[in-house]
């Protein structure tokens, strides 16, 4: 009995709350997001809960895949066909820009799979369905971390002393790349659930994004290559710029911060700020656009799943 | 009486194929086919709900009527027309649809609290109801895919009937577990109904929806018919 007029209260209370009529289903995408946070973590806890089932290593996984690519690339690039002679702690350098590909590509291509993965429920209830494509960013953004510990541990091996400018390029590179994956999974999530082509798609542009962006090579192996306004376009791509930037954070501290490498380019590209500041703008433009796109498309998404 | 559902000249049109390849689009321009082969679920329907009515949704197999749940909860939106609610409206659409098997009967409950949209201490408040009511105490601990189907719908509308909002539909529910369980529910519902909600319900079972509802739609191949008792229209789809 006490539990029944309990909910008659909260009802006349809610009651008063909830004037105006309104029309169902519209929302007001990721603002209607920040609102529903607990659910949002919710759904976090059992996409990881999910990913792990019945797994031996459970979350150790996310520590075993980077560690296995990066000792492939190590070895072959840095050791094959030496790169580790003209890049200073090329080890560092490589994880650097490794850990935010990762980030990028796990981040990028669950928020694509997100929206038809939860067909079942998209189709019943309604949600605000942004929460899906953020859902899976937090969970790239889980498995990032730890990632970044490792790194850093690799850094203060190395012997790497930050500025706290240079920890603040962390910071913004980890901004624009969560910000350009959340626009980019938004846009592509929408358009998979009209086209399954669309996730074979966000596979093609992750593997050609690690190669376009100075993860392996330095970026001055890239102004040597192409003409000049390409390098400008090169430059403008906001991976470009997030790597460059986690390089500046993570990896120029320990270098010694000399002027020039042994391949007789500087370790940081000019403009470095100019540019992220650039792929800031360009991150929110992709997000603005993204969330746009997804709105218009949302209101079929229950039909067509 | 205030006015919780609105619902004025909406139809919903589908589109019964859909032919993607590029194969099967090339194919189709070439012989300059129409690919949209479509179906008018719903024609111009207009009612409103009043707060504290029952209405039954009645209709035979695709006549539309879980359609029109699914435009007043907003899951779909309507090609023509206006759909309005007020207050929070959850969709008992399908028991069961924010579970996960992997997850234990606790982490399900507060999951799909939060997807009806109940928050973190409403749950907490409502909890130990929301067990007792299932009656699987013993079991809610345990991962959900090891549930029998019958445990299952239990906790998932029991979850469902404790979210606290002020608009409840319900489609084909009430055929949940056994005979006991059955009348637990009924006898819940009829208590949502005590305290002022508002219900929508859809089933299959006449007399079931008469007993509990006043107020009949009648829907067939996506027109409104009829707008009455519930008892009167049931008499007419009897004959």
């Amino acid at each position: 009995m006490n539990g029944t007029r309990l909910r008659s209260t909260e009802l006349a209370r809610s009651k008063g709350e909830t004037g105006e009529l309104t029309v169902p289903g519209r929302s007001r995408g990721l603002l209607d997001v920040l609102e529903r946070r607990f659910l949002l973590r919710l759904i976090v806890r059992k996409e990881l809960r999910v990913r792990y089932r019945g797994s031996a290593l459970g979350m150790a996984w996310s520590y075993v895949k980077p560690a296995i690519q990066f000792v492939v690339y190590f070895v072959a690039l840095g050791v094959f066909l030496q790169l580790r002679d003209s890049i200073p702690d090329y080890a560092v350098y490589l994880f650097s820009g490794i850990v935010v590909m990762n980030f990028f590509g796990e981040g990028f291509s669950n928020a694509t799979r997100s929206i038809v993965w939860n067909a079942p429920l998209i189709n019943k209830i309604y949600l605000p369905r942004e929460l899906f494509p953020v859902a899976s960013l937090y969970v790239s953004a889980v498995h990032f971390f730890p990632q970044l510990v490792v790194l850093l541990v690799a850094a203060v091996i190395g012997g790497w002393q930050p500025r706290p400018t240079e920890l603040l390029a962390g910071l913004l590179g980890f901004v624009i790349v969560a910000v350009l994956a959340l626009g980019l999974g938004l846009l592509f999530g929408a358009a998979n659930v009209y086209f399954r082509d669309a996730e074979n798609f966000v596979d093609l542009i992750v593997m050609v994004a690690t190669w376009a962006s100075p993860v392996l090579y330095t970026w001055g192996r890239v102004q040597q290559a192409v003409p000049d306004w390409l390098f400008v376009v090169y430059q403008l791509n906001p991976l470009t710029s997030a790597v460059e930037l986690f390089h500046y954070a993570f990896w120029y501290g320990g270098t010694g911060r000399p002027e020039l490498m042994p391949d007789g380019y500087a370790p940081i590209p000019d403009h470095l700020w100019a540019f992220a500041g650039g792929a800031l703008g360009i991150s929110i433009l992709v997000l603005l656009i993204g969330q746009t796109v997804f709105r218009r498309l949302e209101g079929r998404f229950a039909q067509e799943l | 009486m205030t006015t919780y559902i609105d619902v004025s000249g909406i139809s919903k049109r589908f589109t019964l194929r859909h032919n993607r390849s590029l194969k099967e689009l090339t194919v189709a321009m070439v012989r300059k086919k129409d690919l949209s082969d479509t179906f008018l679920a719903l024609d111009d329907v207009s009612f409103e709900v009043k707060e504290g009515e029952s209405v039954a949704l009645l209709g035979f197999n695709g006549s539309g009527k879980s359609t029109l749940l699914k435009l007043i909860s907003g899951v779909l939106r309507p090609d023509t027309g206006s759909v309005r609610t007020r207050g929070r409206v959850a969709g008992l659409i399908e028991v069961g649809a924010g579970f996960h098997p992997d997850l234990t009967g606790r982490e399900n409950v507060y999951l799909n609290g939060a997807i009806l949209g109940m928050s973190e201490s409403q749950i907490d408040a409502a909890f130990d109801e929301i067990v007792a009511f299932s009656e699987i105490e013993r079991f809610i601990d345990t991962e959900v895919k090891f549930y029998s189907s019958g445990m299952f719908l239990r906790l998932a509308f029991s979850v469902a009937v404790h979210s606290d909002p002020e608009v409840f539909l319900v489609d084909e529910i009430l055929a949940v577990g056994d005979e006991p369980f059955q009348k637990k529910c009924l006898a819940r519902i009829k208590e949502l109904k005590a305290e002022g909600r508002t219900l929508v319900i859809v089933s299959h079972d006449l007399d079931m929806v008469a007993r509990l509802c006043e107020r009949g739609i009648l829907l067939e191949k996506g027109v409104m018919t009829m707008d009455d008792s519930a008892t009167k229209i049931v008499e007419s789809m009897r004959g």
